[in-house]
């Protein structure tokens, strides 16, 4: 078994191919996100949720969701910024994709080892909150205005804890490239034991699910899209497709992206926990934490109400920025013992 | 609106170099999620923070006082239940007293239990839709799923008396349409019983979520001359620390006989008012307990003639509404209508606070407000 799929992996076609299909899975797999959250939600609130597309508990609800998005009219306000206005669901597209060029999902399935992984990763995943800002200002609509002035507060907020956490992360393992911070989780360790950083660095593994919460802007960090208040925020005035590719599709391509980079810095990557369970996959490894950091933030979703835009602030300057400034002497006391 | 950005969020740089700001002025409903209904909110936005701000009503009148000129002492109930549509049998029970009073109608003692077992069955199930929406305005959308659980039980409960969920239609000057059917006892305790175990749930994932406090606690105060003024009633008031209760005040029906409290809040905040709703589901609970267990046998209609012709003469009558006090001035020229029938709700008068709590709070906190004054439009608009 093991060798067969050494050989798989050592052709340079299938590696090409699989490194493509990351990108390609990348639109089908928001659907089987998308129908995940729907049914966890649902059982965790005593429902039972989709039950008829598709036979089968309701498989196929996000795609015909996304059939009915495809059918319906699409609408530019009279006042709109028509060229801003349409290039949005590129943008924030665009962000949500760029993340997985660095993920490492297998010992060689990445599509670019950058020396400057860490870095690209924070920079890719800012690149949405551009979109939501063109959405705001192009809409001619006072509540997408104020959602997208949110939503940039927001990211200045949360961009710097999430920026400390990944530099105690590069501290620990010496390098900015995605594929030596897995690696340095396991053989390439000093003690050459199998540790995930988590166990090193439990608040900083607490900073970055809650900072990409927020940069999700997901509950209770969805104030730019408060449908309470702003109706949908920035994206109000979107309708069909461009709605459909600009909130939803990214919203799930950046959370998976995101637990992506969660998995990778600190839960090993496609690192076995073991040497020993070497004989399952890495990219089944991989796969396996993603999908735990992708229950975590379902979780928060459905569990809590959401924060005011000035508690947010707070929170983020108060809490999490010394906080994370903890994590990073903390991370320098470690660095001293003989462990790392 | 037809207006362009660069309208709205024009800032100049003035001499000193401070970036001077202007207002907006944002129009909020009568279609908007927040609103629950068709409220209209005006609000003067600087930046964030509320200016002033003014809600419209009239979106949904529907001319209701007129309407019950129209009608007989029989059909009036079944209109009256259309104005807070979350408690019909509230609505129409005092209606139904004053033209008992008028006519000096006995009422049987079974029909004064099982009207209070009704109308607190009612009053739970309008507070757990309250419960539930305060949390999904506020972002959570789970509350309301648990709340809508238990509000099934009870509302089978009252399906299975009135044949209504909704307009229930079921009470009759002189007692009630019909009597209960058998397995209504049994499905009743164990509603109430299941909610009274389920409570603490809701609490611990509202009132103990540090998030939602952080919403609510300090936000939206209204303080209890304030409103008095304005004339609000029921579980508002109560929050901002005055026991007052029809059912305790100025008893009606049979609840003298009844042993429960009437909480009160202390600071008058969205916090206090989401808590003394919930208090007031375990009290009405109570009674609920106390009235199936006490219910006595006999007839659930008084002795009434057919057609129902009043003396002349004009009767004000009250009750603890779920949301408020609800009165009825009823003025009877010696006819088969009403001559006059004039509804005091209590949204109506609730809201009318409303301006000054929003004054200085910020977008969302106008949310929460909202939200914690537990109106239904129907009522305010009538």
């Amino acid at each position: 078994m093991q060798d067969i799929l050494n050989q798989i992996f050592a052709n340079d076609f299938v590696i090409l191919a699989l490194k493509l299909g990351v990108l390609l899975i990348l639109l089908p797999a928001t659907l089987v996100l998308g129908w995940v959250e729907l049914k966890l939600g649902a059982h965790m609130q005593h429902r039972v949720g989709p039950m008829y597309p598709g036979g089968f508990h309701g498989w196929a609800q996000t795609l015909a969701d996304g059939l009915k998005f495809v059918m319906k009219e699409d609408i530019i306000p009279k006042a709109a910024d028509r060229f801003v206005f349409s290039l949005v669901p590129y943008i924030t597209m665009l962000g949500a994709a760029l993340i997985f060029v660095v993920i490492p999902i297998g010992p060689k399935l990445v599509i670019e080892d950058l020396d400057v992984g860490i870095f690209y990763v924070l920079a890719a995943s800012s690149i949405g909150v551009i979109g939501i800002l063109m959405a705001g200002w192009s809409s001619a609509n006072k509540y997408s205005l104020m959602g997208a002035l949110r939503a940039a507060a927001q990211l200045i907020a949360y961009e710097l804890p999430l920026v400390l956490t990944a530099a105690a992360i590069a501290m620990l393992a010496g390098s900015l490239s995605l594929v030596d911070i897995v690696e340095a989780q396991g053989p390439a360790s000093q003690s050459g034991w199998y540790i995930p950083f988590v166990v090193y660095q439990p608040i900083g593994f607490f900073i970055f699910l809650t900072a990409s919460t927020a940069e999700l802007t997901r509950p209770p960090f969805d104030m730019p899209v408060a449908e309470a208040e702003l109706i949908t925020g920035a994206f109000t005035e979107y309708t069909g497709i461009r709605f459909a590719f600009s909130l939803f599709a990214s919203e799930y391509i950046s959370m998976i992206g995101l637990a992506a980079v969660g998995a990778t810095l600190f839960m090993g990557g496609y690192l076995p926990p073991f040497p020993a369970l070497d004989f399952i996959p890495g990219p089944a490894w991989f796969m396996a934490k993603l999908s735990t950091i992708l229950f975590l933030l379902i979780w928060i979703r459905w569990t809590f109400p959401r924060l005011r835009e000035d508690q947010l602030q707070k929170f983020a300057w108060k809490i999490l920025i010394p906080l994370s400034l903890v994590n990073i002497f903390i991370t320098g006391a470690l660095k001293l013992t003989p462990w790392i | 609106m037809g207006v362009v950005p660069e309208d709205l969020t024009r800032a100049r740089l003035t001499g000193s170099g401070i970036l001077r700001t202007e207002e907006m002025v944002l129009n909020i409903g009568p279609q908007h999620p927040a609103t629950h209904g068709v409220l209209r909110v005006i609000v003067t936005l600087d930046g964030e923070k509320i200016v002033e701000g003014e809600p419209i009503i009239g979106y949904m009148h529907r001319g209701h006082e007129k309407l019950l000129e129209q009608r007989d002492f029989r059909q009036v109930t079944n209109l009256l239940s259309r104005m807070d549509w979350l408690s019909g049998i509230n609505n129409e029970i005092p209606a139904s007293i004053a033209v008992e009073k008028l006519m000096e109608i006995e009422v049987p003692r079974r029909a004064q239990y099982l009207r209070v077992i009704l109308a607190e069955i009612n009053r739970i199930t309008n507070h757990l839709m309250f419960v539930g929406s305060f949390g999904l305005e506020l972002g959570a959308t789970t509350p309301v799923m648990y709340a809508f659980r238990e509000r099934e039980l009870l509302q089978s409960a009252m399906e299975m008396v009135t044949g209504g969920r909704m307009h229930f239609g079921f009470i009759r000057p002189g007692g009630l349409k019909e009597d209960i059917p058998r397995g209504f006892v049994d499905l009743a305790l164990r509603g109430v019983r299941q909610l009274v175990k389920f409570i603490p749930d809701y609490e611990n994932l509202m009132m103990g979520n540090e998030i939602f406090k952080q919403r609510t606690v300090g936000v939206g105060v209204l303080p209890p001359d304030l409103a008095l003024n304005h004339g609000v009633s029921g579980p508002i008031l109560r929050a901002s620390g005055i026991p007052f209760d029809v059912r305790k005040a100025d008893p009606y029906l049979v609840y003298p006989e009844f042993d429960f409290d009437v909480p009160v809040g202390r600071s008058g905040d969205s916090f206090d008012r989401y808590f003394v709703l919930m208090e007031e589901m375990k009290q009405s609970a109570r009674i609920v307990e106390q009235a199936l267990e006490g219910l006595p046998e006999g007839s659930h209609i008084g002795a009434v003639p057919k057609k129902l012709t009043l003396p002349e003469g004009e009767i004000y009558s009250r009750a603890e509404n779920p949301l408020g006090e609800l009165g009825y001035y009823l003025v009877s020229n010696g006819e088969a209508k009403p001559y006059r029938l004039k509804v005091r709700t209590p949204s109506f008068s609730n809201i009318s606070v409303v301006p000054h709590m929003l004054r200085g709070a910020y977008v969302p906190d106008m949310i929460a407000i909202l939200g914690s004054m537990f109106f239904v439009v129907g009522d305010i608009d009538r």
